[in-house]
């Protein structure tokens, strides 16, 4: 039987639209660490949104027939059998595909109509399994394997760790988590903390691990988002925290716009500064802060993270 | 029981006690009636059940009933909870200053989530900002 360790050398990548558009240093960082530790990502040619919160929306199994057909194409056309996707909104709408094709009848017969008018195999439960990006690097590379690549190292940067709130919800749909041993919490969850200390980050006590951003607030109602996003960044900061690092798209723009919308329209300024997990593991290996795409982000570290002697 | 500009206004004041487990008394209580507003305008009686010892926990619990994306909220009560707790066991810790400012930061949080929700009630679903949009679009 293969490892994971195996299983996830090669994986299908599916960046999604948010890291060709906003995030796209989560693309450049992810990109540049696959080449560092010599994993394969394999792009999914001709993928498509996975249906987001819009599709959702307004048809939950038109979604997931989106997806289904990203996780088709990554069996079919890709030839994997695993598919890595770093932003979380893919990550959790492949993964409710897989349930709902699983447990769904209706969801069933919705995906194979479609699939056959747009003249594709119809994915079928169990094909393929999705990973985020953070099981991809601590189970596909390793992480005592990582701790011997790490070379300047995070030299202590006092890091709030924030995985936002579709990284483990809803629990059904991750039946891989709250296993038990290596298993991920989706109450406390640790990988991204593992990591960094790994990459000699210090993790600060974070209660807003999995706090509502507002992400999806931000165009109703961007006041709402402002105030939920300025309590989390005073909540890292009260903790200790120097940097909040991310692993969802979402959430990263919001806490990077949100923390200039704060100062501007509250009068309330934070220093913490935000940056894709992706991008500190990058530069703990030695990689440059333009290689990991740092000078890309919005929140401004470039200074921050020479003065700390991390680059 | 405060509405939510009452809650949002409290919480933004220093606290007013001295005494740290009347403070995150007020804390956990606060987070209970963001919960109570959310039940009420749903038609709802909030009830007055325990969960692992705690209404907070049992008034979410009340809350995610019908609506799974509400549980983006259920690790700031338990959070709120756990602070608490940590307050009442230990009110002399050198943290405790520390540790009633989360409890604030928190208790605001599930004010601010719960509101925004409410608001959003009559456009669609809170996790989608396109749907209110559209609508007004077409």
């Amino acid at each position: 039987m293969q490892t994971r360790k195996e299983k996830y050398k090669t994986v299908a990548y599916y960046p999604g639209c948010a890291l060709e558009g906003t995030a796209q240093p989560y693309n450049t960082s992810t990109k540049a660490i696959a080449k560092e530790l010599d994993l394969e990502l394999q792009e999914i040619e001709n993928w498509n949104c996975c249906g987001a919160m819009e599709v959702k929306n307004i048809d939950p199994e038109i979604q997931t027939y989106l997806s289904s057909r990203v996780l088709s194409l990554a069996k079919n056309e890709t030839k994997q059998d695993v598919v890595m996707a770093p932003c979380n909104g893919c990550y959790h709408n492949l993964k409710k595909a897989e349930y709902d094709i699983e447990n769904k009848q209706k969801s069933r017969d919705v995906v194979e109509k479609i699939s056959k008018k747009a003249d594709h195999p119809a994915y079928e439960a169990g094909e393929v399994e999705t990973i985020h990006a953070l099981d991809w690097i601590k189970f596909g590379y390793g992480e005592e394997e990582l701790r011997a690549k790490i070379k300047g190292g995070l030299k202590g940067l006092k890091v709030a760790n924030y995985y936002g709130c579709m990284y483990t919800r809803p629990r059904h749909i991750f039946p891989e988590k709250d296993q038990g041993g290596d298993s991920e919490s989706t109450s406390k969850p640790h990988y991204m903390d593992d990591l960094l200390e790994i990459a000699g980050a210090v993790n600060v006590d974070f209660a807003m691990k999995t706090a509502c951003c507002g992400g999806a607030h931000t165009l109703s109602d961007s006041d709402m988002s402002t105030k939920l996003v300025l309590n989390i960044l005073q909540a890292a900061e009260a903790a200790g925290a120097e940097v909040i690092a991310t692993e969802c798209p979402t959430c990263h723009s919001g806490l990077e716009m949100h923390q200039i919308r704060a100062l501007k329209r509250l009068s309330k300024q934070t220093n913490v500064k935000v940056i894709y997990f992706t991008q500190l593991l990058g530069m703990a290996m030695g990689l440059s802060p333009r290689k990991v795409g740092l000078h890309e982000n919005v929140s401004d570290s470039m200074k921050f993270i020479r003065e700390k002697g991390i680059a | 029981m405060s509405d939510f500009a009452q809650l949002e206004l409290a919480l933004d004041q220093p606290l007013a006690s001295d005494s740290p487990v009347e403070a995150a008394v007020f804390l956990l209580h606060a987070g209970e009636q963001a919960l109570e507003n959310w039940l009420l305008a749903k038609d709802r009686q909030p009830t007055d059940a325990l969960r692992e010892g705690f209404r907070i926990l049992a008034l979410h619990r009340q809350g995610a009933k019908g609506d799974p994306s509400f549980n983006a909220c259920r690790e700031t009560a338990r959070e709120l909870v756990y602070h608490y707790n940590l307050v009442r066991l230990d009110p002399d810790h050198a943290k405790t200053g520390h540790r009633l400012q989360m409890m604030q930061l928190l208790a605001r949080h599930l004010v601010f989530f719960i509101g925004g929700k409410l608001q959003e009630a009559g456009l669609g679903e809170f996790c989608c900002a396109a749907k209110p949009v559209r609508l007004n679009s077409i």
